[in-house]
Formats: structure tokens, C-alpha cells, sequence
């Protein structure tokens, strides 16, 4: 009997740790995500409220992807290109990472956290443009 | 009830004036792109090509795309993209070649979208041909429908695409009158390649526009579409053919 009570203890005291041990390995790995170049505005980091821009940004940008294919709308609010030319900093070499390799990219360090897979980056370029495209305007630097 | 509507007033109040400066700021920085608005279906574009000034072993224009579009993929030659290609014809009576650009030749009436199971293949309201590469499957219908051999599908993964030409594997495409260009007023690359090398041989413009250029060249000299047989009326037109 005395055996079986001590045992049930180890057990509680081993599955407590094992529960503490992930919750502190939850810690560590906490997200970082890479700032953008600029603000959007004095008020605003982003083109939009910020908790719209976690929530939302998918269904923007297939929204505006559809007026800029069917119906040529172009402008810059929300358009990937835009998007990567802000949110996509370069590291400390002056490299730009890419969406397919590390975890530095700024699409990729949230979409990896969460599980989320997206294809964008098949088709579209994950780095910002260098120079001067007639379609976007100058990149923005700061 | 009286709280409720306070709520209401105070609420709609915060959100005025949270969208009301971003707005604003939108405004000024959207000044300085054109494309705005939806394309207009009273907008027909176009180009005319001449052949007696298009020079035989010029691959001015076929140069100019591949750069624009970045169709540099090394890939076997049966397999590689080919948007614009040069091709000379030659009259078997009198001999006399003529050279002339082959490119999508944005129809009125395209057998590409009558085919496409998913509507991924499209005419925009301003007449320009283009693949919606977003819901395009790959089967390939509209390149065997294709009576100008304008379509090449992508093979492989691609990387290092140019951010205002994204292009994938499994996917079809074409040229697409370099509409990113067209929508901010700037030409397609390959007019501004024939121009560069001085031969000017290809005026691209609204046809339905009576001040345009081409709508003006168009009611003065004698042009002809490729394969008027098949009464597509494409938006490239042939002078010299």
C-alpha cells in the first residue's frame, strides 16, 4: 500500500515537472517578429489599426489582389509589394532574407509560430524591389 | 436608453477619428499613382506593328520582356517561356521576307477565356488578355486553344521573380501588354525597347480613343490581324504584312 501512495506521489510530482519544464520552454521561444522600416503614420504604425492588420490582413490582400487583377486598381494601401517593402528589413550584413529560408522574414516569423502555411511567395518575390518600378513609385527607405 | 445612445455617439465619434487622419494621409500619397480607379471597358488598348520597319535580326522587344518579366529560368529549350517571339515570313513567289513580333494578341474575342474551366484566363474591361494566376489549375486548355501560340506554362519552381511580375510553377501565362505599366501610364517594355533601338516600329495606344496615336495611323494606312479568318479581332494589328 505505502509503495503504491509513494509511487502515485512520484507520478504527480513527475507530470508536474514535466508540465513546468514545457511551460518554460513555451517562455523561451517567445515570437519575434521584425520591425518595419517606418511608421505608417504619427498615429498609426500600420495601414491600418494594428489589431485589424493581425486579423484581417489576409482578407485585404486578396481583396485588393482581385481590384488590381480584374479591374487594374493600383494603389499602394494594400498591395503585397507594398507590404515586403516595409515589413522585410535587412540583416545586419545588408542581406534581405527570403520567405523559404530562416525564420528572420517577416512573414515567416508568425506564420511558422502559428502553423500557418501561405503560398504567396511561390509566385511573388519575398524581398523588397531596390529601385524604382513604375508600378509601386520609389521604395521607401529610411 | 439615454447610456445607449451616449455609447453609441462616443463610439462613433473614436472611430471617425481614427479612420479620418489615415484617410487623409492616403489621399496625399495616392496623388502620385494613377490607377485608382477600374479600368474603363470604353478603353480598347493596342498596338500596330510595321513590319518594313521591324528589322530581321532585331531582338530588341524579345530582349526587353524577358528582363521585365524575368523569364530567365534555365530550362530545356522546349520548355522555356516564350511571350514574345520574332518571326520572319517570306513569300515563296517573290522571295520578300518580313519580320514581325508574335505576342498574345489580346483578342476581342479570345478562345483562351471561352475554354478556361476556372475563368482564370480573362479580359480585362480594357481589352487586355490576362491570366489570373491566383485560380489558374494548370490544365493547360487555353494554350492548345491559342490559335497565335501565345501561351508557355512554367515547369519548375521559379525564384528572384520581379515584384510587379510574379509568375509560379504550374501555372500558364502570357504577355500581358505590361499592364502594371499601362495602369500607371507607362508603355509596355517592349514599345519602349523598339523605340531604344531606334526603329520605332511598334505604337501601342487606346484604339477607341480618337486622339491616340494609333486610333490616327490606324484610319490612315492599311493594317492587318493575324489569322483574320478565325474573327477574333485581336488588338495587334500588322501594316506591311
Amino acid at each position: 500500500m505505502k509503495i503504491l501512495t509513494i509511487l502515485r506521489k512520484l507520478g504527480l510530482v513527475l507530470s508536474l515537472a514535466i508540465v513546468v519544464s514545457t511551460v518554460s520552454a513555451g517562455e523561451t521561444s517567445t515570437l519575434k517578429i521584425p520591425k518595419a522600416k517606418q511608421n505608417f503614420s504619427a498615429e498609426q504604425a500600420c495601414v491600418e489599426p494594428t489589431d485589424v492588420m493581425r486579423r484581417q490582413h489576409g482578407l485585404l490582400l486578396k481583396h485588393y489582389r482581385s481590384d488590381t487583377m480584374r479591374h487594374g486598381v493600383r494603389t499602394l494601401e494594400h498591395s503585397l509589394v507594398a507590404c515586403i517593402n516595409c515589413h522585410v528589413t535587412a540583416d545586419e550584413a545588408g542581406n534581405y532574407p527570403t520567405v523559404h529560408q530562416g525564420s528572420e522574414h517577416f512573414c515567416r516569423s508568425c506564420h511558422t509560430y502559428a502553423a500557418v502555411n501561405i503560398d504567396c511567395f511561390q509566385c511573388h518575390t519575398s524581398q523588397p524591389q531596390e529601385s524604382f518600378s513604375a508600378d509601386m513609385g520609389p521604395v521607401q527607405s529610411d | 436608453m439615454n447610456v445607449s445612445i451616449q455609447n453609441r455617439r462616443s463610439f462613433l465619434k473614436k472611430s471617425a477619428a481614427i479612420t479620418i487622419a489615415p484617410g487623409v494621409l492616403l489621399y496625399s500619397i495616392s496623388q502620385a499613382h494613377h490607377a485608382e480607379k477600374p479600368v474603363k471597358s470604353t478603353t480598347r488598348w493596342g498596338m500596330l506593328i510595321d513590319t518594313n520597319k521591324c528589322v530581321g535580326d532585331c531582338t530588341g522587344c524579345v530582349d526587353a520582356c524577358t528582363e521585365e518579366h524575368n523569364l530567365t529560368e534555365d530550362v530545356p529549350v522546349e520548355i522555356k517561356p516564350t511571350w514574345i517571339r520574332k518571326v520572319t515570313l517570306r513569300d515563296k513567289q517573290t522571295g520578300r521576307e518580313s519580320s514581325l513580333p508574335i505576342m498574345c494578341q489580346h483578342c476581342e474575342n479570345p478562345p483562351c477565356v471561352d475554354v478556361c474551366p476556372t475563368g482564370a484566363s480573362f479580359k480585362r474591361d480594357d481589352g487586355i488578355v490576362i491570366v489570373d494566376r491566383h485560380i489558374c489549375i494548370g490544365c493547360r486548355y487555353c494554350m492548345m486553344a491559342c490559335p497565335y501560340k501565345a501561351r508557355s506554362f512554367v515547369h519548375e519552381a521559379l525564384e528572384n521573380q520581379k515584384p510587379h511580375s510574379p509568375r509560379g510553377k504550374g501555372t500558364v501565362e502570357a504577355c500581358n501588354f505590361c499592364v502594371y505599366r499601362i495602369d500607371t501610364g507607362v508603355g509596355p517594355a517592349c514599345v519602349e525597347a523598339c523605340e531604344t533601338e531606334g526603329h520605332q516600329a511598334i505604337i501601342y495606344g487606346d484604339m477607341n480613343d480618337p486622339d491616340s496615336a494609333i486610333n490616327q495611323k490606324l484610319k490612315e494606312v492599311s493594317s492587318s490581324v493575324l489569322r483574320p479568318d478565325l474573327k477574333l479581332n485581336p488588338g495587334i494589328r500588322y501594316q506591311g504584312l
